[in-house]
C-alpha cells in the first residue's frame, strides 16, 4: 500500500504550527513529543506505520474548530482520530498531518427517555454509550465486536455494524443527528432529535464518509428498550452449502433473529482448540440468536430448528439457559483470538448475496491452494458480511504481500458475484486501491465530487477511500494551495 | 410542455446531456408538484422488475415500476415493504400510480419507521442519471456496504434534484404471520403522547402508535408470530391500563385500519392545505397547538404530525422557531416553500452538492431550495 510522498514543506513548518495551535488551545492538549507521537502511528491495520507531525486532543466542540481553523489558515492536512481500532488503515497519518482525536470528549450530554435517544462526545466508546443507559433498561443497538475500545465517532466515520445489525442495523440506522466541524472551522448541527430530515439527507451521507468531510464532535444516537431475553441455537452441518441453504430459508421463513453467525471447519477447529467451547467436529456451524419474552424465544428456537432439521444437520444444540448460551458463544467470540494464536492474521470485510455462499466459500478454498496460505472463515451470515481471516507470518519475508495479494482476489470475488469490498471496517488504505473494481470512473468521480464540497482543498484524510491516481489530481491541487 | 419518456439508461441521459432547459421529474405523478409548462421526463417506461430473491431479502426493480406491481409480487412470497409507504395519490386527488423510483426520491416512509427505518434504510443501492448526463452508480444490492459514500442516502429524499434515478435496489422483509391493534379511547393530546411513549419504551415492539385527533382515540400496532403477539398485547394492556377504555382490533380490522392510514385517511375530507411536521415526540402537543390545525392526527410515537390549515397559510411563520421540520404535502404557493428552509451552514453544503450534480440547474429547480 503506498501513501503520497510527506510534503517536506510542511514538517518544516513544525514549529510554527505548533506555535499557532499553543497559543489557542490548552497546552496538555498538543503532543508534539517525538515518542509520545508514536502511540500515534497506527491504527489496528498496524503492518502501516507513520507518526504524525502533531497531534490535538480537544475537549471540546470549540477547540476542534480552532485546531482545524489554524490547520486550514496553514494548508496542513487533517486526520481524524477516534480510538484507533480502524481495521482499514482509517486513520494512519502522514508525516505532514496533525491528528485530531477526539478521545477526551467522553461525556454523557443528554439522555432522553421519552424521546428515546442519547446525546454523547464522540470520543465516548460504543460500549459505554450502553451502559450510560443501562440502568434504565435501554441500550445503543450497533455492537461491533471492538466496542469495548472503539469510539462513536469512529463508528459513524466508518459507518460499523455488530453481530445485532441483522435486526437492528448498522450505526447510521441508529445515528439522529451530529455536530460536524468542517476545515474550516465552522461548526454544522445536522439532524436531531427528530426523524429525517429537512432537506437532503446529508446526515446519510457525514455517516460512512472515513473522517474526509468533516470531524464529528457529538452525536445523538437511537437508544432501544432492552429485550426481555435472548438465546441462541448452535447447529453443525457437514456442508458450507447446506449451512448456506439453512441460513436463506431462516430468513424466509420471517423468523427475524437478531445474529446469524456462521463458522466454517479451518475457524470452528482453530476456536475450539483455543476457547474449549466444545463445539461439534463439522464442516459449517451456524449460531442463531434470537430474542424475546421466554416463550417467545422457545417458539422461534424451535421454528429454526424446524427449519434445521429439514436440512440434515449433525448437531442442534439450543441454549437452555444463560450459562449454554455463554458457552455457545465462547468459542464465536473469540475466534480472532484464536486464530491469533495460530499466526499473525489479516481480517477481510467483504458483503457477497446471501445465495452466492457456497459457491464463494467453495473459490475461497481454491484460492487458499493457489496462494499457500490457510484461511478460515467466520462471518455474520444473515446478511452476507463475511469476515475470511488469512493467515500468515509477518516475519516471513514477503508473505504480507502474498497475504494482501490473496485478499486482493477475495475481496474482488465478492464484487463479481454482486457483492461489495466492505460491509462495515470501511475503505480506509486497505481497499483503496481496489474501488475501481467496483466503481467505474464516474462513480468514483461523483463521490469525489461530494467532497470538493464539503473539503475544497482536500486536506481532509485525503489520502484515504480512493485510489491515489483517482483522486490525485485534487490532492495536487493542495500542493499548489500550499505553495501560494 | 413537452413529455419525454426515455425507455432506458442510455436515453434518459442523452436527454438530460442535450437539454437545454428546466426539467420537471416525475414518477406516477402522483404528487402534482408543478404548475408550470416546463418540460417533464417521466420514468414510466423504465419499468420492470429485474431482480428478486426472496431469501435473501432483496429486489432490484427499474424506478418507473408501480409501487403496487412490486408490493402484489412481495405478497405472493408474503414478504413486504417494512417501512410502508405513505400513498397521496387519493388525497391529492391524482390518478397515477406511485413508482418504487418516487418512493425513495421523497423517502416516503409510513408509521412503521420508528420501528422498522424509513425508506432511506431499506434503500440499498441506486444507479442514476446526474444533470450532465453521467450514469452513476451506488451502493449495490447486499444488505451492509460502506465502500464509499453513501450517496444512496443522499439520493433518497433528494426529490429528484440531484439525479433522475432509474433502477433501485432495496431489502424486503417477511410480512407478519398476526397483526393486532390496541385501541385506548377518549385520550387527550398530552395522554396520548405520554401512553405512546411508554408502550415504545417498553420490550413489546409496537410497531406503530397513531392518535386519531377527530376520535381521540390512540392505536398501538403489535405484530408477529401468533403467540408472541398475543402475549405482548396482554402484556400492554397491563402497562397501558391507566388510560382506561381498551378495546383490541382483529388481524383483518388491523390490516384495513393501517392501510387507510398509509391513504392519509384521516384527512381525506379536508381540502385544505396538508402538512407534516416531524418534532421530537415530547414536543409533539405543543407543536399541534402552534401549527393551530383544524384537523389531523399524531404519528411516530407523537412526533411526526399530520395537519391541514387553510390554504396559503404561512404554517412556518405560526410555528416560529422549532427543533425540527415541516413540510407541506399538499397546496401550491409562491411564497412560502415547500420545504422547511434549511439553517444557512446546512443550504450552503446542499447547494454545493445541487452545483456538482447538476451545475445548470436543470433538475426540478426552486423545488428543494
Ligand atoms: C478486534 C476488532 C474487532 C472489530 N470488530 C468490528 C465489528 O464487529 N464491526 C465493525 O464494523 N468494525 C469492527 N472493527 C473495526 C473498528 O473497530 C471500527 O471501524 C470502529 O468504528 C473504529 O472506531 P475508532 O473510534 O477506533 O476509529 P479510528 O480507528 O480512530 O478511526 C476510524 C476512521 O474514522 C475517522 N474518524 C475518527 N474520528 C473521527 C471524527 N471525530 N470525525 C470524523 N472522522 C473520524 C478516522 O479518520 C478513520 O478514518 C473491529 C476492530 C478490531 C480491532
Amino acid at each position: 500500500m503506498q501513501m503520497p510522498k510527506a510534503d517536506l514543506a510542511i514538517i518544516a513548518r513544525k514549529s510554527e504550527i505548533l506555535a499557532r495551535l499553543a497559543a489557542v488551545l490548552p497546552q496538555d492538549s498538543i503532543i508534539s513529543d517525538t515518542g509520545e507521537l508514536r502511540a500515534y502511528e497506527c491504527d489496528a491495520l498496524s503492518a502501516y506505520r507513520c507518526p504524525p507531525l502533531l497531534v490535538v486532543l480537544p475537549k471540546t466542540t470549540e477547540e476542534v474548530a480552532a485546531a482545524l481553523r489554524i490547520c486550514n489558515e496553514l494548508r496542513v492536512p487533517v486526520v481524524p482520530r477516534g480510538a484507533g481500532t480502524s481495521l482499514a488503515g482509517g486513520a494512519l497519518p502522514t508525516a505532514d498531518c496533525v491528528v485530531i482525536g477526539v478521545a477526551r470528549m467522553t461525556e454523557v450530554l443528554e439522555a432522553d427517555y421519552d424521546n428515546r435517544y442519547i446525546r454523547v462526545q464522540t470520543g465516548r466508546t460504543n460500549l459505554s454509550v450502553s451502559d450510560a443507559v443501562s440502568e434504565h433498561d435501554f441500550f445503543y443497538a450497533p455492537d461491533p465486536s471492538s466496542q469495548l475500545a472503539c469510539a462513536i465517532a469512529g463508528n459513524i466515520a466508518m459507518n460499523s455494524g455488530g453481530a445485532h445489525c441483522l435486526k437492528y442495523g448498522v450505526t447510521s440506522n441508529n445515528l439522529m443527528g451530529v455536530t460536524l466541524v468542517t476545515m474550516t472551522g465552522e461548526i454544522v448541527k445536522v439532524g436531531g432529535a427528530y426523524l429525517d430530515s429537512e432537506g437532503l439527507d446529508l446526515l446519510g451521507l457525514i455517516c460512512g464518509s472515513e473522517g474526509q468531510l468533516g470531524i464529528v464532535t457529538e452525536a445523538t444516537l437511537r437508544i432501544l428498550p432492552k429485550p426481555e431475553g435472548a438465546r441462541p441455537v448452535l447447529i453443525g452441518f457437514d456442508s458450507n452449502e447446506v449451512a448456506g441453504a439453512c441460513v436463506s430459508d431462516i430468513i424466509k421463513a420471517g423468523v427475524l433473529p437478531v445474529a446469524i453467525e456462521f463458522m466454517d471447519r479451518p475457524c470452528i477447529r482453530a476456536t475450539d482448540a483455543f476457547s474449549g467451547a466444545g463445539y461439534p467436529d463439522c464442516m459449517a456451524l451456524l449460531i442463531v440468536e434470537v430474542e424475546g419474552s421466554e416463550a417467545e424465544i422457545e417458539d422461534q428456537l424451535n421454528r429454526i430448528i424446524q427449519i434445521a432439521e429439514s436440512h440434515d444437520p449433525v448437531e442442534v444444540r439450543k441454549a437452555r439457559d444463560a450459562q449454554d448460551a455463554a458457552r455457545i458463544w465462547l468459542g464465536r467470540k473469540s475466534a480472532f483470538g484464536a486464530m491469533g494464536q495460530i499466526n499473525d492474521y489479516m481480517c477481510l470485510d467483504g458483503t457477497i448475496p446471501v445465495t452466492e455462499l457456497p459457491f464463494v466459500l467453495r473459490r475461497i478454498g481454491e484460492l487458499s491452494q493457489e496462494f499457500g496460505l490457510d484461511v478460515g472463515n467466520v462471518f455474520h451470515a444473515g446478511d452476507g458480511n463475511m469476515h475470511p481471516l488469512i493467515l500468515y507470518n509477518a516475519n516471513k519475508e514477503g508473505e504480507l504481500e502474498t497475504c494482501e495479494a490473496f485478499g486482493a482476489e477475495i475481496l474482488k470475488l465478492c464484487v463479481e458475484v454482486g457483492g461489495c469490498l466492505t460491509g462495515e471496517h470501511g475503505v480506509g488504505i486497505e481497499k483503496r486501491d481496489l474501488m475501481s473494481h467496483q466503481f467505474s470512473q464516474d462513480d468514483l468521480e461523483a463521490q469525489m465530487r461530494v467532497k470538493d464540497v464539503f473539503d475544497p482543498a482536500w486536506l481532509l484524510n485525503g489520502a484515504k477511500v480512493f485510489p491515489l491516481e483517482a483522486s490525485e489530481r485534487r490532492r495536487l491541487d493542495l500542493a499548489r494551495y500550499a505553495a501560494e | 410542455m413537452s413529455l419525454f419518456q426515455p425507455t432506458d439508461e442510455q436515453d434518459l441521459s442523452d436527454m438530460l446531456r442535450s437539454a437545454d432547459a428546466p426539467v420537471r421529474v416525475l414518477g406516477g405523478d402522483t404528487r402534482g408538484e408543478y404548475s408550470d409548462p416546463a418540460t417533464q421526463i417521466s420514468t414510466a417506461k423504465m419499468s420492470g422488475i429485474v431482480d428478486y430473491v426472496p431469501g435473501a431479502l432483496t429486489m432490484i426493480a427499474k424506478s418507473g415500476t408501480p409501487l403496487s406491481e412490486i408490493e402484489a409480487l412481495l405478497a405472493k412470497e408474503g414478504q413486504q415493504l417494512a417501512f410502508e409507504p405513505y400513498r397521496l395519490g387519493a388525497l391529492l386527488g391524482r390518478k397515477g400510480s406511485s413508482t418504487i423510483g418516487g418512493v425513495f426520491a421523497t423517502n416516503a416512509s409510513g408509521s412503521r419507521r420508528i420501528q422498522a427505518g424509513a425508506a432511506r434504510d431499506f434503500l440499498l443501492g441506486v444507479r442514476f442519471v446526474d444533470g450532465e448526463g453521467h450514469l452513476i452508480k451506488n451502493g449495490g444490492r447486499v444488505m451492509k456496504n460502506v465502500t464509499g459514500y453513501d450517496l444512496v442516502k443522499l439520493m433518497c429524499g433528494s426529490w429528484g434534484t440531484l439525479g433522475i434515478m432509474s433502477e433501485v435496489a432495496f431489502k424486503t422483509l417477511p410480512a407478519p404471520e398476526l397483526t393486532q391493534t390496541l385501541v385506548l379511547h377518549q385520550l387527550d393530546h398530552a395522554q396520548a403522547v405520554a401512553a405512546m411513549s411508554q408502550a415504545l419504551g417498553s420490550s413489546y415492539e409496537v410497531s406503530g402508535t397513531v392518535y386519531l385527533c377527530a376520535t381521540q382515540s390512540l392505536y398501538l400496532r403489535v405484530e408477529g408470530f401468533s403467540n408472541s403477539v398475543s402475549y405482548r398485547v396482554t402484556a400492554l394492556r397491563a402497562l397501558l391500563g391507566e388510560y382506561g377504555e381498551q378495546e383490541v382490533l382483529d388481524h383483518d380490522a388491523s390490516l384495513a385500519f393501517w392501510s387507510d392510514l398509509r391513504d392519509v385517511s384521516p384527512l381525506k375530507e379536508d381540502k385544505g392545505d396538508i402538512w407534516r411536521i416531524s418534532v421530537q415526540p415530547s414536543d409533539g402537543v405543543e407543536t399541534f397547538e402552534r401549527a393551530g390545525f383544524r384537523t389531523g392526527f399524531y404519528d411516530w410515537s407523537g412526533g411526526l404530525i399530520w395537519g391541514s390549515v387553510a390554504a396559503g397559510t404561512d404554517l412556518r411563520a405560526r410555528l416560529g422557531h422549532f427543533e425540527g421540520h415541516a413540510t407541506r404535502l399538499r397546496g401550491l404557493s409562491e411564497t412560502v416553500p415547500k420545504f422547511q428552509p434549511q439553517p444557512e451552514a446546512l443550504a450552503r453544503l446542499s447547494q454545493g452538492l445541487r452545483k456538482q450534480f447538476d451545475p445548470r440547474g436543470l433538475l426540478n429547480p426552486g423545488l428543494m431550495g
